[in-house]
């Protein structure tokens, strides 16, 4: 094992630990009680941004059409359980496989396409879905929403209180992250990072940059399913909003303010704009945009690298 | 009732997509003006089509000045914005990587939303058009006076810009900036300045297009991050840098659009241009009319 | 560039524990007086695509406090109002809701503004057993009334307007509509009652148009409409694209063919917008918007002429119907406070009991089987003459 290797897994080993007591911590101290309500989304995006991670900091591309593949899990899922009667975990992986397949439609043509090209052709596929979501009334109950979708058990334990799903969340996380990191470390993620460096130079060393970079895009879009069919059985109601270019855009700020270059940079950036967006800009009232995005734009300004970078100085 | 023939129809959706697409072609054409300098992809460019319109609300009946004063006072006031943002965001950034920079305008969009939420509200705002209000019947097809305005400011801006980029000294400097940095720098040109101007012109042009399309369809605080993408798209279309190719393909995205929701689907004609984008692309991956090589060099 | 990121560092580290320490230290406010407050909870989408919903929902609850604060609160007890912006987000709307319950621990919620937003907490509200009054539209917030037992709504429901506006249609002998509607939660839920409700007063739609929230042009749509043999045509959308949908109707020379709004253009800034254009303009308000055109002897004139007069005067604009659904919600909680104090479960059980309640959207009247309370008759059909309101004949 590299000493990177080693590193990353004390840092999951310490991740899981503090996961495991966080919500013991939180009770104690009442004015962050409701912090296990806020982890439980910190942990649903972080699975779509662990994707995006892996694709945009080690594989090298970009992807402003995330969201669409959340909410495609997301509404597979809704569908597929609360219209067919389906288990939910009989929907999950069936999402899973749907968005895979979605994932490398579009992606085997847009990955030949680079830079701000590739951006657009994400972001048009993005918002295209988006518009299915909001058209198809019939299956998805378009902008009015899809509301009393059933929740999620394991066997005959219900998992119906915010502690329950907490664990549920994180404990796939956790799991996603002990598989990505696998990735990472391999020769695999040893080809990403080269196709990342220079794809030219990939090309020419024998790497078959083509098929990592569309399976790397499959990869993110099955997370960001993954994370959707959680969102669906613990909101129960789904609307088209929450898988907009807006929320694609999110993710990718939460990617890069997090720091690309490493994937507890995906967790850091989530973890950091959702509790600035949710929780610790109320006092400003009707500033609260503004001083959103002039935090923002000092981050990135003086840690490009994003906040990864400070932690990896030390 | 006086029916409307499917040719009148065809011909309105025709004037509604160039009345649209003009507003299209304007914020792609500032979208390349800056990446042609700099590589840079300024998310917060429709920011300035709505400050445009915002400020010439506040200029012109507010303050209650005269139309051209309102007009030029708009102009100089979003242009300095546009350089501040470029003095106090861009340039402090500038060895950072392009994705960064992407999210540095980003970021400034969403301050430039912000501060407008607060300084005009949430409430839309409308001007009064340039000439008489009552539309006249063109071939079956009503056409609002003010569309024209739209279309023909559209084509004096490009027409300007071209004089400026081809006849002007500083124009041509720009454009060997934006060819090539470092042989550009050799020759005495201060690629620094470029880069400062770049924005500014961006937000000029932005602003126009603000200031002409809101006596049509009313301006609020956040219209411009919806036309900012549309303007992307339409600039990608075109092929990114390629001047032309943008005005091009803004009218076509336009004119998709109008043509989708009269005779498809209303509804889904935001995706009918997007479908067409990234066939496009898909096929000829340099946009409509841009180079194979200019897109190679401008990678990641 | 080491020592500027180790200075950032040590800033954001300075503002997070300022932050956090905001979080833990008890309110500095701490009042010696000898009532402790009672709390109402409050989310409306402030910013965002529904803010034409919330910030005039804000402004409103802040004023009625105020007024009732200075009036020596609620029997004695301070009204502390807390008030989260959801920005008309699903997500965000949950997190509040549960920030609400469990931290700030209020008794009972109002809001959100938004169907979406509401009917991604209606199953939170139902959990936590805490009573909610959603400003909302949307009939599904409050049916099947078996699932909704803690939850209440204050606005009319489309079905109400939908079927006012087809009445009136009726009267007048139409029977071919076109109809189009935006593509937010407020067009689409218009849109389902539209076309439920056509067939049962013998119209048929002709046509189903769509568009979206930011659009900058109507025309397409509406060219489209003018190729059919519509006699009416109904738009229902808030936000900017209600003024281009007049002005579209009008400069397209649609003139004769007249023009329903929904509910959603009830606010006289929207007349202000459309200039000229809008006169004719047809549309079902609820009482608040026409206080003015109430004759005295109408139940609900006082109520409403205080708030426009009061808000009008407080904030220097035009009221707005949505403010009326606040007001509804507030004076409702509050009236429950009254009664029964800070206790979920009989708050609840007071709302749903409360009858005859005087409103700004009409005059309520709940009952274990119909959390709305409101029916067509709070709904009077107006039309835009002169550049202001007038009762439709």
């Amino acid at each position: 094992m590299t000493r990177a290797e080693r590193q990353d897994r004390r840092v999951l080993i310490g991740l899981g630990v503090g996961i495991v007591l966080f919500p013991a911590l939180a009770i104690q101290v009442p004015p962050i009680r409701h912090y296990v309500d806020i982890m439980i989304f910190v942990g649903i995006f972080s699975l779509v941004n662990i994707g995006l991670s892996l694709l945009m900091g080690y594989a090298g591309q970009v992807s402003l059409g995330q969201a669409a593949f959340f909410g495609l899990g997301a509404y597979a899922s809704a569908i597929l359980t609360a219209k067919f009667g389906w288990s939910p975990w009989a929907a999950l992986p069936a999402g899973m496989v749907l968005t895979g397949i979605v994932a490398l439609a579009v992606g085997v043509p847009s990955l030949k396409l680079k830079g701000h090209y590739l951006a657009m052709a994400t972001l048009g596929f993005g918002v295209i879905l988006f518009v299915v979501f909001n058209e198809e009334v019939a299956w998805t109950g378009g902008p009015s929403g899809f509301a009393d979708i059933p929740g999620i058990a394991l066997g005959t334990w219900q998992i119906d209180t915010p502690l329950k799903y907490y664990y549920l969340v994180w404990a796939l996380v956790l799991a996603v992250l002990l598989f990505s990191l696998n990735i990472i470390h391999s020769r695999v993620g040893r080809a990403l990072r080269s196709i990342h460096g220079s794809e030219t130079a990939a090309n020419a060393m024998g790497v078959p940059t083509s098929l990592y970079k569309t399976r790397i895009f499959v990869l993110s879009a099955v997370y960001a399913s993954l994370a959707g069919s959680l969102y669906t059985h613990y909101m129960t109601f789904l609307s088209p909003g929450s898988f907009d270019l807006f929320w694609s855009i999110k993710f990718l700020m939460m990617v890069v303010i997090g720091g690309m270059g490493s994937i507890w940079g995906a967790l850091l950036g989530t973890c950091l704009l959702s509790y600035l967006s949710n929780e610790w800009l109320h006092m400003f009232h009707e500033f609260d945009v503004l001083i959103y995005g002039l935090i923002l734009l000092v981050i990135i300004m003086f840690l490009p690298k994003g906040l990864v970078s400070v932690l990896k100085k030390s | 009732m006086e029916q409307i023939t499917l040719s009148g129809q065809l011909v309105q959706y025709a004037i509604t997509g160039l009345t649209v697409g003009s507003i299209y072609a304007l914020v792609a054409i500032g979208f390349n003006i800056i990446y042609n300098v700099t590589e840079i992809i300024n998310f917060a460019q429709g920011e300035f089509v709505m400050l445009g319109g915002l400020f010439m609300v506040f200029f012109a009946r507010v303050l209650d000045m005269p139309v051209p004063l309102a007009f030029l006072m708009t102009i100089a006031g979003v242009m300095a914005i546009g350089i501040m943002m470029e003095r106090f965001a861009i340039f402090p950034a500038k060895n950072a990587s392009v994705l960064t920079m992407i999210i540095i305008t980003i970021a400034c969009s969403i301050l430039l939303k912000g501060a407008a939420m607060y300084g005009w509200g949430k409430d839309p705002f409308t001007l009064p058009p340039f000439t008489d209000r009552k539309p006249f019947v063109f071939m079956g097809a009503a056409v609002f006076p003010q569309s024209i305005w739209v279309v023909v400011t559209t084509l004096v801006v490009v027409f300007f810009l071209t004089m400026f980029f081809k006849r002007t000294k500083f124009g041509k400097a720009m454009i060997a900036s934006s060819d090539n940095r470092d042989a550009a720098q050799l020759m005495g040109i201060n690629v620094k300045t470029m880069v400062m101007v770049s924005f500014g012109l961006s937000a000029a042009v932005g602003a126009v297009a603000g200031v002409v399309i809101t006596p049509i369809s009313l301006m609020e605080y956040d219209r411009g991050t919806l036309l900012g993408l549309k303007g992307f798209g339409a600039a990608v279309l075109g092929g990114l840098g390629h001047f032309y190719g943008a005005v091009a393909a803004g009218f076509i995205v336009g004119l998709i659009e109008s043509f989708c929701a009269g005779l498809v689907s209303s509804g889904y004609k935001d995706a009918a241009a997007l479908l067409v984008l990234l066939l496009v692309l898909f096929v000829k991956p340099s946009g409509l009319f841009g180079s194979k090589e200019v897109m190679k060099m401008k990678e990641f | 560039m080491h020592t500027r990121s180790n200075t950032l560092v040590v800033t954001l580290c300075v503002a997070l524990s300022m932050f956090l320490t905001t979080a833990l230290l008890p309110p500095l406010a701490a009042k010696a007086e000898a009532k402790e407050p009672y709390k109402v909870g409050a989310i409306f989408a402030v910013t965002g695509r529904a803010s034409f919903l919330g910030e005039p929902e804000k402004k409103t609850v802040e004023m009625i406090a105020e007024e009732i604060n200075a009036a020596g609160g609620i029997n004695g007890h301070p009204l502390e109002l807390i008030v989260y912006d959801d920005e008309g987000d699903a997500t965000k709307c949950n997190v509040a809701m549960k920030r609400l319950i469990s931290q700030d621990n209020v008794p009972v919620v109002i809001g959100p503004s938004t169907s979406g937003t509401s009917l991604a907490v209606v199953s939170v509200a139902d959990k936590a057993q805490i009573p909610l009054i959603s400003c909302a539209a949307s009939k599904k917030i409050v049916m099947p009334v078996e699932k909704r037992h803690w939850v209440f709504k204050v606005a009319g429901s489309d079905i109400h307007v939908a079927q006012r506006i087809f009445a009136h249609m009726k009267a007048k002998g139409i029977t071919k509509v076109a109809i189009m509607t935006g593509t937010t939660g407020f067009g689409a839920s218009g849109r389902e009652e539209l076309l439920a409700f056509a067939p049962k007063f013998g119209i048929a739609i002709v046509a189903d148009e769509r568009y979206g929230p930011k659009d900058t042009d109507l025309t397409a749509q509406l060219t489209k409409i003018k190729g059919t043999d519509a006699q009416a045509i109904v738009n229902w959308s808030i936000g900017p694209t209600q003024v281009l949908a007049v002005k579209n109707w009008r400069a397209l020379g649609m003139g004769h063919l007249p023009l329903y709004q929904s509910h959603g253009f009830g606010s006289r800034k929207n007349i202000e917008l459309c200039g000229k254009d809008a006169e004719g303009v047809l549309c079902p308000l609820a009482r608040v918007n026409i206080g003015r055109l109430l004759p005295d002897s109408h139940i609900q004139k006082k109520v409403v002429m205080k708030y426009t007069e009061t808000y009008e005067k407080k904030y220097h604009e035009p009221i707005s119907s949505f403010g009326g659904h606040a007001w509804d919600s507030l004076h409702i909680a509050v009236k429950a406070l009254e009664a029964v104090g800070p206790d979920r479960a009989k708050i609840r059980d007071f709302i749903e009991d409360l009858t005859g309640f005087v409103g700004q959207h009409g005059v309520f009247n709940f009952s274990a089987t119909d959390h709305n309370g409101l029916s067509e008759d709070d709904l009077e059909m107006v039309v835009v003459k002169d550049g202001d309101w007038a009762i439709a004949r």
